[in-house]
Protein backbone atom coordinates (compact mmCIF):
# COMPACT_ATOMS: atom_id res chain seq x y z
CA UNK A 1 0.00 0.00 0.00
CA UNK A 2 3.03 2.22 0.66
CA UNK A 3 3.92 3.35 -3.06
CA UNK A 4 6.07 6.13 -4.50
CA UNK A 5 4.67 9.11 -4.74
CA UNK A 6 5.93 11.24 -8.05
CA UNK A 7 7.10 14.40 -7.54
CA UNK A 8 4.99 16.56 -8.86
CA UNK A 9 7.99 18.94 -9.75
CA UNK A 10 8.69 16.40 -12.41
CA UNK A 11 6.28 18.48 -14.62
CA UNK A 12 7.80 21.81 -15.44
CA UNK A 13 10.86 19.26 -17.38
CA UNK A 14 8.34 16.92 -18.31
CA UNK A 15 6.75 19.65 -20.32
CA UNK A 16 10.33 20.23 -22.15
CA UNK A 17 10.26 16.92 -22.88
CA UNK A 18 7.39 16.40 -24.37
CA UNK A 19 7.87 19.84 -26.49
CA UNK A 20 11.03 18.02 -27.72
CA UNK A 21 9.41 15.05 -28.31
CA UNK A 22 6.94 16.51 -30.60
CA UNK A 23 9.91 18.57 -32.90
CA UNK A 24 10.73 16.67 -35.42
CA UNK A 25 14.07 16.95 -35.10
CA UNK A 26 16.23 13.58 -35.55
CA UNK A 27 17.55 12.25 -32.96
CA UNK A 28 21.13 12.11 -32.20
CA UNK A 29 21.56 8.69 -32.30
CA UNK A 30 20.15 8.41 -35.87
CA UNK A 31 22.96 11.16 -37.08
CA UNK A 32 25.30 8.96 -35.54
CA UNK A 33 23.97 5.51 -37.17
CA UNK A 34 23.79 8.17 -40.49
CA UNK A 35 27.45 9.32 -40.13
CA UNK A 36 28.62 5.69 -39.03
CA UNK A 37 27.25 3.58 -42.04
CA UNK A 38 28.50 6.41 -44.78
CA UNK A 39 31.95 6.10 -42.90
CA UNK A 40 31.64 2.21 -43.19
CA UNK A 41 30.59 2.61 -47.15
CA UNK A 42 33.44 5.31 -48.15
CA UNK A 43 36.67 4.32 -45.79
CA UNK A 44 36.85 0.78 -46.20
CA UNK A 45 36.42 0.95 -50.22
CA UNK A 46 39.09 3.97 -50.01
CA UNK A 47 41.61 1.72 -47.60
CA UNK A 48 41.72 -1.26 -50.26
CA UNK A 49 42.54 1.02 -53.73
CA UNK A 50 45.04 2.91 -51.96
CA UNK A 51 47.11 -0.42 -50.93
CA UNK A 52 45.51 -0.55 -47.38
CA UNK A 53 44.32 -4.39 -47.73
CA UNK A 54 44.96 -4.90 -44.01
CA UNK A 55 42.26 -2.23 -43.30
CA UNK A 56 39.85 -3.45 -45.24
CA UNK A 57 39.86 -7.24 -43.93
CA UNK A 58 39.59 -5.36 -40.43
CA UNK A 59 36.21 -3.44 -41.70
CA UNK A 60 35.42 -6.81 -42.67
CA UNK A 61 35.71 -8.54 -39.75
CA UNK A 62 33.66 -5.42 -37.83
CA UNK A 63 31.03 -5.77 -40.32
CA UNK A 64 30.52 -9.45 -39.47
CA UNK A 65 30.82 -8.74 -35.92
CA UNK A 66 28.56 -6.13 -36.03
CA UNK A 67 25.73 -8.41 -37.47
CA UNK A 68 26.42 -11.28 -35.00
CA UNK A 69 25.75 -7.99 -32.05
CA UNK A 70 23.14 -6.32 -33.97
CA UNK A 71 21.18 -10.01 -33.58
CA UNK A 72 22.01 -10.02 -30.21
CA UNK A 73 20.76 -7.31 -29.18
CA UNK A 74 17.35 -8.11 -30.64
CA UNK A 75 16.86 -10.32 -27.54
CA UNK A 76 19.96 -8.99 -25.13
CA UNK A 77 18.91 -4.74 -25.69
CA UNK A 78 15.30 -4.73 -26.95
CA UNK A 79 14.38 -8.01 -25.14
CA UNK A 80 15.67 -8.30 -22.00
CA UNK A 81 16.75 -11.91 -22.51
CA UNK A 82 20.47 -12.23 -21.50
CA UNK A 83 21.71 -15.40 -24.41
CA UNK A 84 25.48 -15.76 -23.22
CA UNK A 85 25.57 -18.39 -25.63
CA UNK A 86 25.08 -16.52 -29.16
CA UNK A 87 28.91 -17.86 -30.48
CA UNK A 88 27.61 -20.96 -30.99
CA UNK A 89 25.29 -19.56 -34.02
CA UNK A 90 28.35 -17.60 -35.35
CA UNK A 91 30.01 -21.36 -35.20
CA UNK A 92 27.02 -23.36 -36.35
CA UNK A 93 26.81 -21.02 -39.56
CA UNK A 94 30.30 -20.91 -39.99
CA UNK A 95 30.39 -24.79 -39.74
CA UNK A 96 27.61 -24.98 -42.54
CA UNK A 97 29.78 -23.20 -44.90
CA UNK A 98 33.12 -25.06 -44.00
CA UNK A 99 31.45 -29.16 -43.74
CA UNK A 100 29.24 -28.97 -46.43
CA UNK A 101 32.61 -27.05 -48.98
CA UNK A 102 34.70 -30.06 -46.87
CA UNK A 103 32.80 -33.09 -48.47
CA UNK A 104 32.65 -31.03 -52.02
CA UNK A 105 36.58 -31.34 -52.10
CA UNK A 106 36.86 -34.42 -49.87
CA UNK A 107 34.24 -36.66 -51.10
CA UNK A 108 31.29 -38.50 -48.65
CA UNK A 109 28.45 -37.48 -47.67
CA UNK A 110 26.74 -36.71 -51.54
CA UNK A 111 23.69 -35.02 -50.29
CA UNK A 112 24.90 -31.86 -49.01
CA UNK A 113 28.70 -32.02 -50.82
CA UNK A 114 28.69 -28.49 -52.68
CA UNK A 115 30.20 -25.20 -52.80
CA UNK A 116 27.37 -23.41 -53.90
CA UNK A 117 26.55 -20.68 -51.55
CA UNK A 118 22.51 -20.78 -52.58
CA UNK A 119 22.78 -23.88 -50.20
CA UNK A 120 25.52 -22.75 -47.84
CA UNK A 121 23.36 -19.55 -46.83
CA UNK A 122 20.01 -21.50 -46.58
CA UNK A 123 21.55 -24.09 -44.60
CA UNK A 124 23.46 -21.62 -41.84
CA UNK A 125 20.47 -19.98 -41.32
CA UNK A 126 17.98 -23.04 -41.54
CA UNK A 127 20.05 -24.80 -38.67
CA UNK A 128 20.65 -22.08 -36.63
CA UNK A 129 17.01 -21.29 -36.64
CA UNK A 130 16.21 -24.99 -35.37
CA UNK A 131 18.93 -25.14 -32.70
CA UNK A 132 17.16 -21.17 -31.18
CA UNK A 133 13.61 -23.31 -31.32
CA UNK A 134 14.86 -26.35 -29.66
CA UNK A 135 17.18 -24.40 -26.54
CA UNK A 136 15.48 -21.59 -26.66
CA UNK A 137 12.02 -23.74 -25.74
CA UNK A 138 13.82 -24.58 -23.03
CA UNK A 139 16.20 -21.94 -22.10
CA UNK A 140 13.29 -19.38 -21.91
CA UNK A 141 11.34 -21.24 -19.69
CA UNK A 142 13.83 -19.95 -16.69
CA UNK A 143 14.90 -16.08 -15.97
CA UNK A 144 17.28 -14.14 -14.51
CA UNK A 145 21.19 -15.62 -13.97
CA UNK A 146 19.50 -19.25 -14.91
CA UNK A 147 19.00 -18.08 -18.06
CA UNK A 148 22.22 -17.22 -18.38
CA UNK A 149 23.71 -19.82 -17.19
CA UNK A 150 21.42 -22.21 -19.87
CA UNK A 151 22.36 -20.78 -22.60
CA UNK A 152 25.66 -20.60 -21.83
CA UNK A 153 25.75 -24.47 -21.18
CA UNK A 154 23.77 -25.02 -24.25
CA UNK A 155 26.79 -23.08 -25.90
CA UNK A 156 29.79 -25.10 -24.61
CA UNK A 157 27.49 -27.98 -25.77
CA UNK A 158 28.05 -27.30 -29.11
CA UNK A 159 31.63 -26.17 -28.73
CA UNK A 160 32.15 -29.86 -27.27
CA UNK A 161 30.24 -31.71 -30.27
CA UNK A 162 32.33 -29.90 -32.65
CA UNK A 163 35.54 -30.44 -30.86
CA UNK A 164 34.18 -34.34 -30.89
CA UNK A 165 33.95 -34.50 -34.45
CA UNK A 166 37.73 -35.58 -35.56
CA UNK A 167 36.16 -35.78 -39.53
CA UNK A 168 36.38 -31.85 -39.50
CA UNK A 169 39.00 -31.21 -37.91
CA UNK A 170 37.78 -31.58 -33.76
CA UNK A 171 40.05 -29.07 -31.81
CA UNK A 172 42.64 -28.19 -34.76
CA UNK A 173 39.86 -26.58 -36.87
CA UNK A 174 38.95 -26.88 -40.55
CA UNK A 175 40.44 -24.96 -43.53
CA UNK A 176 37.89 -23.75 -45.78
CA UNK A 177 39.36 -24.31 -49.27
CA UNK A 178 36.68 -22.83 -51.96
CA UNK A 179 34.06 -20.06 -50.23
CA UNK A 180 30.72 -19.91 -51.04
CA UNK A 181 30.30 -19.74 -54.69
CA UNK A 182 27.38 -17.04 -55.65
CA UNK A 183 25.91 -16.43 -58.93
CA UNK A 184 27.85 -13.20 -60.78
CA UNK A 185 29.73 -12.81 -57.13
CA UNK A 186 33.05 -14.00 -56.27
CA UNK A 187 33.68 -13.79 -52.47
CA UNK A 188 37.25 -14.09 -53.38
CA UNK A 189 37.47 -11.16 -54.35
CA UNK A 190 38.10 -8.54 -50.55
CA UNK A 191 36.62 -5.56 -51.59
CA UNK A 192 33.14 -7.52 -53.04
CA UNK A 193 33.20 -9.97 -49.82
CA UNK A 194 33.18 -6.19 -47.83
CA UNK A 195 30.41 -5.28 -50.22
CA UNK A 196 28.70 -8.48 -49.28
CA UNK A 197 29.16 -7.62 -45.36
CA UNK A 198 28.39 -4.22 -45.64
CA UNK A 199 24.75 -4.77 -47.28
CA UNK A 200 24.35 -7.82 -45.05
CA UNK A 201 24.87 -5.19 -42.12
CA UNK A 202 22.06 -2.54 -43.07
CA UNK A 203 19.52 -5.72 -44.08
CA UNK A 204 20.16 -6.83 -40.66
CA UNK A 205 19.59 -3.03 -39.10
CA UNK A 206 17.04 -2.58 -41.12
CA UNK A 207 15.15 -5.75 -40.13
CA UNK A 208 15.60 -5.36 -36.72
CA UNK A 209 14.40 -1.69 -37.00
CA UNK A 210 11.06 -2.86 -38.37
CA UNK A 211 10.59 -6.03 -35.83
CA UNK A 212 11.39 -3.43 -33.06
CA UNK A 213 8.97 -1.35 -34.29
CA UNK A 214 6.12 -3.82 -35.31
CA UNK A 215 3.22 -4.90 -32.95
CA UNK A 216 5.60 -7.84 -32.23
CA UNK A 217 8.49 -5.42 -30.87
CA UNK A 218 6.46 -3.32 -28.68
CA UNK A 219 5.51 -6.78 -27.13
CA UNK A 220 8.79 -8.11 -26.27
CA UNK A 221 10.08 -4.67 -25.43
CA UNK A 222 7.06 -4.07 -22.95
CA UNK A 223 7.93 -7.89 -21.43
CA UNK A 224 11.46 -6.77 -20.76
CA UNK A 225 10.48 -4.24 -18.12
CA UNK A 226 6.64 -5.93 -16.99
CA UNK A 227 6.70 -9.60 -18.18
CA UNK A 228 3.77 -9.97 -15.47
CA UNK A 229 1.85 -7.63 -17.14
CA UNK A 230 2.17 -8.54 -20.52
CA UNK A 231 0.52 -11.47 -19.46
CA UNK A 232 -2.11 -9.95 -17.50
CA UNK A 233 -2.40 -8.09 -20.91
CA UNK A 234 -3.39 -11.52 -22.60
CA UNK A 235 -0.03 -11.90 -24.51
CA UNK A 236 1.99 -15.16 -24.29
CA UNK A 237 4.99 -13.82 -23.50
CA UNK A 238 6.89 -16.94 -23.87
CA UNK A 239 6.08 -17.79 -27.36
CA UNK A 240 6.77 -14.30 -28.36
CA UNK A 241 10.33 -14.61 -26.83
CA UNK A 242 10.70 -17.88 -28.42
CA UNK A 243 9.89 -16.54 -31.90
CA UNK A 244 12.69 -13.40 -31.45
CA UNK A 245 15.15 -16.24 -30.32
CA UNK A 246 14.86 -18.00 -33.52
CA UNK A 247 15.07 -14.71 -35.43
CA UNK A 248 18.21 -13.90 -33.57
CA UNK A 249 19.83 -16.85 -33.57
CA UNK A 250 19.12 -17.11 -37.60
CA UNK A 251 20.60 -13.94 -38.13
CA UNK A 252 23.72 -14.37 -36.09
CA UNK A 253 24.00 -17.97 -38.24
CA UNK A 254 23.85 -16.14 -41.50
CA UNK A 255 26.91 -14.06 -40.24
CA UNK A 256 28.80 -17.02 -39.06
CA UNK A 257 28.64 -18.15 -42.62
CA UNK A 258 29.96 -15.16 -43.77
CA UNK A 259 32.62 -15.59 -40.89
CA UNK A 260 33.55 -18.46 -42.50
CA UNK A 261 33.85 -17.30 -45.89
CA UNK A 262 36.18 -14.26 -44.54
CA UNK A 263 38.46 -16.36 -42.39
CA UNK A 264 38.58 -19.67 -44.56
CA UNK A 265 39.59 -21.29 -41.47
CA UNK A 266 37.31 -22.06 -39.06
CA UNK A 267 37.75 -23.97 -35.45
CA UNK A 268 35.71 -24.84 -32.19
CA UNK A 269 37.48 -22.07 -30.60
CA UNK A 270 34.82 -19.21 -32.26
CA UNK A 271 32.22 -20.69 -30.19
CA UNK A 272 33.82 -20.70 -26.95
CA UNK A 273 31.89 -19.11 -24.13
CA UNK A 274 34.35 -16.35 -24.30
CA UNK A 275 33.04 -15.30 -27.58
CA UNK A 276 30.14 -15.02 -26.56
CA UNK A 277 30.92 -13.01 -23.55
CA UNK A 278 33.19 -10.74 -26.31
CA UNK A 279 29.71 -10.36 -28.15
CA UNK A 280 27.52 -9.11 -25.15
CA UNK A 281 30.35 -6.77 -24.35
CA UNK A 282 30.09 -5.87 -28.16
CA UNK A 283 25.77 -5.10 -27.38
CA UNK A 284 25.94 -3.58 -23.53
CA UNK A 285 29.23 -1.59 -24.39
CA UNK A 286 27.36 -0.05 -27.58
CA UNK A 287 24.26 0.58 -25.94
CA UNK A 288 21.60 -2.36 -25.75
CA UNK A 289 18.23 -1.59 -27.11
CA UNK A 290 20.09 1.01 -29.22
CA UNK A 291 19.62 -0.12 -32.92
CA UNK A 292 22.92 1.12 -33.78
CA UNK A 293 24.86 0.52 -30.27
CA UNK A 294 25.96 -2.92 -31.33
CA UNK A 295 27.82 -1.45 -34.18
CA UNK A 296 29.31 1.44 -32.10
CA UNK A 297 30.54 -1.69 -29.85
CA UNK A 298 31.63 -4.01 -32.08
CA UNK A 299 34.26 -0.56 -33.58
CA UNK A 300 35.51 0.33 -30.17
CA UNK A 301 36.25 -3.71 -28.97
CA UNK A 302 37.95 -4.21 -32.35
CA UNK A 303 39.90 -0.92 -31.85
CA UNK A 304 41.10 -1.85 -28.13
CA UNK A 305 41.72 -5.48 -29.10
CA UNK A 306 44.15 -4.36 -32.09
CA UNK A 307 45.48 -1.35 -29.57
CA UNK A 308 46.37 -3.25 -26.84
CA UNK A 309 47.25 -6.86 -28.21
CA UNK A 310 50.55 -4.62 -29.24
CA UNK A 311 51.18 -3.42 -25.98
CA UNK A 312 50.96 -6.41 -23.78
CA UNK A 313 49.96 -9.93 -24.34
CA UNK A 314 48.00 -9.91 -21.30
CA UNK A 315 45.89 -7.62 -22.84
CA UNK A 316 42.94 -9.40 -22.02
CA UNK A 317 42.60 -8.38 -18.55
CA UNK A 318 42.91 -4.48 -18.71
CA UNK A 319 40.75 -4.87 -21.46
CA UNK A 320 37.60 -6.81 -18.93
CA UNK A 321 38.66 -4.10 -16.59
CA UNK A 322 37.83 -1.28 -19.18
CA UNK A 323 34.62 -3.19 -20.03
CA UNK A 324 33.52 -3.39 -17.06
CA UNK A 325 33.64 -0.09 -15.76
CA UNK A 326 32.24 0.96 -19.07
CA UNK A 327 29.05 -1.13 -18.33
CA UNK A 328 28.70 0.03 -15.23
CA UNK A 329 29.36 3.77 -15.47
CA UNK A 330 28.26 4.61 -18.79
CA UNK A 331 24.34 4.48 -18.72
CA UNK A 332 23.29 2.85 -22.50
CA UNK A 333 26.41 2.32 -23.61
CA UNK A 334 28.38 4.84 -26.16
CA UNK A 335 25.42 5.75 -27.93
CA UNK A 336 23.02 6.60 -25.29
CA UNK A 337 26.24 8.45 -24.02
CA UNK A 338 26.27 10.13 -26.96
CA UNK A 339 22.81 10.96 -27.00
CA UNK A 340 22.75 12.56 -23.59
CA UNK A 341 25.98 14.82 -24.53
CA UNK A 342 24.68 15.65 -28.06
CA UNK A 343 21.32 16.18 -26.72
CA UNK A 344 21.89 18.53 -23.97
CA UNK A 345 24.49 20.72 -26.09
CA UNK A 346 21.76 21.05 -28.87
CA UNK A 347 19.53 21.98 -26.28
CA UNK A 348 22.09 25.10 -24.85
CA UNK B 1 -31.51 -14.12 -10.04
CA UNK B 2 -29.78 -13.60 -12.87
CA UNK B 3 -27.05 -16.51 -13.66
CA UNK B 4 -23.42 -15.02 -12.08
CA UNK B 5 -20.94 -14.17 -14.62
CA UNK B 6 -18.25 -15.17 -11.59
CA UNK B 7 -18.43 -18.28 -9.76
CA UNK B 8 -16.04 -18.93 -6.74
CA UNK B 9 -16.39 -22.37 -4.96
CA UNK B 10 -13.95 -23.72 -2.43
CA UNK B 11 -11.12 -21.73 -3.20
CA UNK B 12 -8.42 -22.01 -0.71
CA UNK B 13 -5.01 -20.70 -1.23
CA UNK B 14 -1.74 -21.03 1.95
CA UNK B 15 1.39 -19.50 1.70
CA UNK B 16 3.56 -21.99 4.40
CA UNK B 17 1.38 -21.12 7.66
CA UNK B 18 -0.51 -18.61 6.54
CA UNK B 19 -3.99 -19.51 5.30
CA UNK B 20 -4.78 -16.45 2.20
CA UNK B 21 -7.74 -17.58 1.10
CA UNK B 22 -9.60 -20.11 3.22
CA UNK B 23 -12.77 -22.01 1.53
CA UNK B 24 -14.07 -18.67 -0.14
CA UNK B 25 -17.34 -18.59 -2.27
CA UNK B 26 -18.57 -15.81 -4.05
CA UNK B 27 -20.65 -14.71 -7.25
CA UNK B 28 -20.34 -11.84 -9.10
CA UNK B 29 -23.40 -11.07 -11.58
CA UNK B 30 -23.72 -9.60 -14.73
CA UNK B 31 -23.18 -5.49 -14.33
CA UNK B 32 -23.09 -5.02 -10.28
CA UNK B 33 -19.94 -3.52 -8.88
CA UNK B 34 -19.29 -5.97 -5.99
CA UNK B 35 -16.89 -4.77 -3.80
CA UNK B 36 -14.40 -6.71 -1.59
CA UNK B 37 -13.25 -4.86 1.96
CA UNK B 38 -11.33 -6.43 5.05
CA UNK B 39 -7.99 -5.57 6.69
CA UNK B 40 -4.43 -5.28 5.51
CA UNK B 41 -3.58 -9.17 4.94
CA UNK B 42 -6.67 -10.67 5.00
CA UNK B 43 -6.16 -11.71 1.30
CA UNK B 44 -7.72 -9.77 -1.23
CA UNK B 45 -4.99 -9.24 -3.29
CA UNK B 46 -4.30 -12.77 -3.57
CA UNK B 47 -8.11 -13.80 -4.32
CA UNK B 48 -7.93 -11.24 -6.85
CA UNK B 49 -4.79 -12.88 -8.38
CA UNK B 50 -5.94 -16.32 -8.79
CA UNK B 51 -9.33 -15.20 -10.21
CA UNK B 52 -6.82 -13.37 -12.54
CA UNK B 53 -4.44 -16.24 -12.96
CA UNK B 54 -0.90 -15.08 -10.98
CA UNK B 55 -1.76 -17.09 -8.62
CA UNK B 56 -2.73 -21.30 -9.10
CA UNK B 57 -5.45 -22.30 -5.91
CA UNK B 58 -4.46 -25.17 -4.12
CA UNK B 59 -8.25 -26.34 -4.16
CA UNK B 60 -11.93 -25.25 -4.95
CA UNK B 61 -13.12 -24.07 -8.70
CA UNK B 62 -12.81 -20.80 -10.68
CA UNK B 63 -16.34 -20.71 -13.16
CA UNK B 64 -16.10 -17.58 -15.72
CA UNK B 65 -19.35 -17.68 -18.20
CA UNK B 66 -19.77 -21.06 -16.76
CA UNK B 67 -16.63 -22.15 -18.09
CA UNK B 68 -14.22 -23.84 -15.46
CA UNK B 69 -10.89 -22.12 -15.81
CA UNK B 70 -9.49 -22.93 -12.47
CA UNK B 71 -6.27 -24.13 -14.61
CA UNK B 72 -6.42 -21.40 -17.23
CA UNK B 73 -2.74 -19.67 -17.96
CA UNK B 74 -3.03 -15.97 -17.00
CA UNK B 75 -2.58 -14.41 -20.68
CA UNK B 76 -5.65 -16.54 -21.63
CA UNK B 77 -8.02 -15.02 -19.22
CA UNK B 78 -7.26 -12.05 -20.93
CA UNK B 79 -8.82 -13.55 -23.90
CA UNK B 80 -12.19 -15.51 -21.94
CA UNK B 81 -12.71 -11.90 -21.25
CA UNK B 82 -10.90 -10.57 -17.47
CA UNK B 83 -8.79 -7.90 -16.97
CA UNK B 84 -7.45 -6.56 -13.56
CA UNK B 85 -5.16 -3.65 -12.57
CA UNK B 86 -2.58 -3.46 -9.87
CA UNK B 87 -2.52 -2.77 -6.56
CA UNK B 88 1.04 -1.56 -6.87
CA UNK B 89 1.11 0.49 -10.51
CA UNK B 90 2.02 -2.07 -12.91
CA UNK B 91 3.11 -0.39 -16.30
CA UNK B 92 5.73 0.10 -18.85
CA UNK B 93 7.71 2.44 -17.32
CA UNK B 94 9.78 3.62 -20.09
CA UNK B 95 6.94 3.62 -22.83
CA UNK B 96 4.61 6.57 -23.21
CA UNK B 97 0.92 6.50 -21.78
CA UNK B 98 -0.79 6.19 -25.41
CA UNK B 99 1.74 2.97 -26.20
CA UNK B 100 0.93 1.04 -22.42
CA UNK B 101 -3.04 1.35 -23.59
CA UNK B 102 -1.96 0.04 -27.42
CA UNK B 103 -0.76 -2.72 -26.33
CA UNK B 104 -3.80 -3.60 -24.14
CA UNK B 105 -5.74 -2.90 -27.44
CA UNK B 106 -3.38 -4.94 -29.29
CA UNK B 107 -3.54 -7.65 -27.03
CA UNK B 108 -7.27 -7.36 -27.23
CA UNK B 109 -7.46 -7.71 -30.97
CA UNK B 110 -5.16 -10.44 -30.84
CA UNK B 111 -3.43 -12.08 -33.83
CA UNK B 112 -0.10 -9.65 -32.75
CA UNK B 113 2.63 -11.70 -34.22
CA UNK B 114 2.93 -8.77 -36.85
CA UNK B 115 6.66 -8.04 -37.56
CA UNK B 116 6.94 -5.95 -40.11
CA UNK B 117 4.43 -2.81 -40.09
CA UNK B 118 5.11 -0.26 -37.05
CA UNK B 119 2.94 -0.26 -34.34
CA UNK B 120 3.23 3.67 -33.41
CA UNK B 121 1.84 4.46 -36.96
CA UNK B 122 -1.19 1.54 -37.18
CA UNK B 123 -4.35 3.80 -36.58
CA UNK B 124 -5.98 0.39 -35.49
CA UNK B 125 -4.12 0.94 -32.07
CA UNK B 126 -3.66 4.35 -31.82
CA UNK B 127 -7.31 5.37 -32.49
CA UNK B 128 -8.67 2.89 -29.61
CA UNK B 129 -5.96 3.95 -27.51
CA UNK B 130 -7.19 7.11 -26.73
CA UNK B 131 -11.21 6.19 -26.05
CA UNK B 132 -10.09 4.77 -23.16
CA UNK B 133 -7.66 7.72 -22.36
CA UNK B 134 -10.34 9.82 -22.47
CA UNK B 135 -12.74 8.27 -20.27
CA UNK B 136 -10.25 8.37 -17.07
CA UNK B 137 -9.19 12.00 -18.36
CA UNK B 138 -5.61 11.00 -18.90
CA UNK B 139 -5.76 11.84 -22.78
CA UNK B 140 -3.44 14.96 -22.51
CA UNK B 141 -0.75 13.24 -21.88
CA UNK B 142 -0.80 10.49 -24.01
CA UNK B 143 3.23 11.24 -25.50
CA UNK B 144 4.48 11.43 -22.03
CA UNK B 145 6.63 9.10 -20.38
CA UNK B 146 4.85 6.73 -17.34
CA UNK B 147 8.18 7.70 -15.79
CA UNK B 148 6.62 11.45 -15.86
CA UNK B 149 3.36 10.78 -14.88
CA UNK B 150 2.79 11.80 -10.83
CA UNK B 151 1.09 8.69 -8.99
CA UNK B 152 -2.78 9.72 -9.54
CA UNK B 153 -1.88 9.92 -13.45
CA UNK B 154 -0.35 6.09 -13.18
CA UNK B 155 -3.56 4.91 -11.58
CA UNK B 156 -5.40 6.51 -14.18
CA UNK B 157 -3.70 4.37 -17.08
CA UNK B 158 -3.97 1.60 -14.90
CA UNK B 159 -7.35 1.66 -14.70
CA UNK B 160 -7.29 3.03 -18.78
CA UNK B 161 -5.39 -0.28 -19.70
CA UNK B 162 -8.20 -2.39 -17.97
CA UNK B 163 -11.05 -0.74 -19.78
CA UNK B 164 -9.25 -0.27 -22.91
CA UNK B 165 -10.03 -4.45 -23.53
CA UNK B 166 -13.07 -4.24 -22.96
CA UNK B 167 -13.32 -7.39 -20.43
CA UNK B 168 -16.64 -8.66 -19.27
CA UNK B 169 -15.05 -8.65 -15.92
CA UNK B 170 -12.96 -5.78 -14.12
CA UNK B 171 -10.84 -7.10 -10.93
CA UNK B 172 -9.61 -3.93 -9.94
CA UNK B 173 -7.21 -4.37 -6.76
CA UNK B 174 -7.42 -0.40 -4.96
CA UNK B 175 -7.75 1.61 -7.96
CA UNK B 176 -7.85 4.64 -5.25
CA UNK B 177 -4.78 3.67 -2.99
CA UNK B 178 -2.48 6.35 -2.37
CA UNK B 179 -4.44 8.91 -4.36
CA UNK B 180 -5.32 12.15 -2.90
CA UNK B 181 -9.07 13.02 -2.04
CA UNK B 182 -9.61 14.94 -5.66
CA UNK B 183 -8.60 12.28 -7.24
CA UNK B 184 -10.22 9.71 -5.51
CA UNK B 185 -13.57 11.57 -5.78
CA UNK B 186 -12.73 11.80 -9.77
CA UNK B 187 -11.37 7.84 -9.89
CA UNK B 188 -15.06 7.18 -8.38
CA UNK B 189 -16.87 9.79 -10.87
CA UNK B 190 -14.72 7.60 -13.75
CA UNK B 191 -16.06 4.18 -12.32
CA UNK B 192 -19.73 5.32 -11.74
CA UNK B 193 -19.25 6.53 -15.73
CA UNK B 194 -18.60 2.78 -16.77
CA UNK B 195 -22.48 2.19 -15.96
CA UNK B 196 -23.36 -1.70 -16.85
CA UNK B 197 -19.73 -2.70 -16.44
CA UNK B 198 -19.31 -5.57 -14.28
CA UNK B 199 -16.34 -5.05 -11.47
CA UNK B 200 -15.32 -6.59 -8.67
CA UNK B 201 -13.95 -3.64 -6.70
CA UNK B 202 -10.91 -3.76 -4.09
CA UNK B 203 -11.01 -0.90 -2.09
CA UNK B 204 -9.73 0.61 0.99
CA UNK B 205 -12.02 4.22 0.73
CA UNK B 206 -15.47 3.23 2.69
CA UNK B 207 -16.35 6.34 0.93
CA UNK B 208 -15.94 5.28 -2.57
CA UNK B 209 -16.51 1.81 -1.72
CA UNK B 210 -20.32 3.07 -0.08
CA UNK B 211 -20.86 5.11 -3.04
CA UNK B 212 -19.79 2.55 -6.00
CA UNK B 213 -21.02 -0.43 -5.02
CA UNK B 214 -24.50 -2.85 -4.90
CA UNK B 215 -23.13 -5.70 -3.16
CA UNK B 216 -20.12 -6.27 -0.63
CA UNK B 217 -18.05 -9.01 0.41
CA UNK B 218 -16.52 -8.75 3.97
CA UNK B 219 -12.90 -10.99 3.70
CA UNK B 220 -11.13 -11.85 7.45
CA UNK B 221 -7.84 -13.71 7.38
CA UNK B 222 -8.73 -15.46 3.90
CA UNK B 223 -13.08 -16.20 4.94
CA UNK B 224 -15.87 -14.26 3.67
CA UNK B 225 -17.46 -13.13 6.87
CA UNK B 226 -20.46 -11.50 4.91
CA UNK B 227 -22.25 -10.62 1.75
CA UNK B 228 -24.86 -8.28 0.90
CA UNK B 229 -25.87 -4.96 0.07
CA UNK B 230 -23.72 -2.05 1.47
CA UNK B 231 -26.92 -1.12 4.21
CA UNK B 232 -26.85 -4.56 5.32
CA UNK B 233 -23.15 -4.67 5.61
CA UNK B 234 -23.41 -1.35 7.70
CA UNK B 235 -25.07 -2.71 10.10
CA UNK B 236 -24.16 -5.92 10.52
CA UNK B 237 -22.50 -6.69 13.79
CA UNK B 238 -20.02 -9.65 13.03
CA UNK B 239 -18.76 -7.12 9.98
CA UNK B 240 -18.64 -3.99 13.21
CA UNK B 241 -16.84 -5.92 14.94
CA UNK B 242 -14.39 -7.47 12.58
CA UNK B 243 -13.61 -4.85 10.33
CA UNK B 244 -15.27 -1.70 10.42
CA UNK B 245 -14.71 -1.12 14.57
CA UNK B 246 -15.41 2.37 15.49
CA UNK B 247 -15.90 4.04 11.79
CA UNK B 248 -19.15 2.86 11.29
N1 LIG C 1 3.51 -14.73 -2.54
C1 LIG C 1 3.28 -14.83 -1.22
N2 LIG C 1 4.05 -15.62 -0.46
C2 LIG C 1 3.83 -15.75 0.86
N3 LIG C 1 2.85 -15.12 1.51
C3 LIG C 1 2.04 -14.30 0.81
C4 LIG C 1 2.22 -14.11 -0.59
N4 LIG C 1 1.28 -13.25 -1.04
C5 LIG C 1 0.56 -12.91 0.04
N5 LIG C 1 1.00 -13.55 1.16
C6 LIG C 1 0.41 -13.45 2.50
O1 LIG C 1 -0.95 -13.75 2.36
C7 LIG C 1 -1.74 -12.90 3.17
C8 LIG C 1 -2.73 -12.15 2.30
O2 LIG C 1 -2.02 -11.21 1.50
P1 LIG C 1 -2.78 -10.26 0.45
O3 LIG C 1 -1.73 -9.46 -0.23
O4 LIG C 1 -3.67 -11.06 -0.38
O5 LIG C 1 -3.61 -9.32 1.42
P2 LIG C 1 -4.51 -8.04 1.06
O6 LIG C 1 -5.85 -8.30 1.64
O7 LIG C 1 -4.43 -7.73 -0.36
O8 LIG C 1 -3.77 -6.94 1.92
P3 LIG C 1 -3.60 -5.35 1.64
O9 LIG C 1 -4.85 -4.71 2.10
O10 LIG C 1 -2.44 -4.98 2.50
O11 LIG C 1 -3.34 -5.20 0.19
C9 LIG C 1 -0.77 -12.00 3.91
O12 LIG C 1 -0.53 -12.55 5.18
C10 LIG C 1 0.46 -12.05 3.07
O13 LIG C 1 1.62 -11.86 3.86
MG1 LIG D 1 -3.75 -6.20 -1.49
Amino acid sequence: MTEQIAPKEQSAQSEANTAARRSRRLPPSTLIMAAGLLFLAIVPPLAYFTGNEFWLSIFTRLTILSIAAVSLNLVLGYGGLVSFGHAAFLGLGAYAVGIPVHHAINGEFESIATTNGLFHIPMAVGVCALYALITGAISLRTRGVHFIMITMAFGQMVFFAIVSIETYGGDDGLTIYERSSLPAISLDNPLTLYAVCFVSLLLALYLVHRIVNSRFGMVIRAAKGNEERIRALGFNAYAYRLLAYVISGSMCGYAGALLGNFTTFISPEMMDWTRSGELMFMVILGGAGSLFGPVLGASVFLLLEEVMSDFTIYWHLPFGIMLILAVLFVRGGISGFADRLLGAKRDD
Amino acid sequence: MTEPLLRVQGLQKRFGGVHATDDVNLNVIPSETHAIIGPNGAGKTTLISQLSGQILPDAGKILFDNRDITRLPAYQRAHVGIARSFQITSLFMDMTVQDNVALAVQAHQGHSFRLWRPARSDDHLRAPALEPLKTVGLHERADWTVSELSHGERRQLEMAMALAVAPKLMLLDEPMAGMGHEESMQMVDTLKSLGDQTILLIEHDMDAVFALADRISVLVYGRIVATGTPEEIRSNDEVRRAYLGEAA
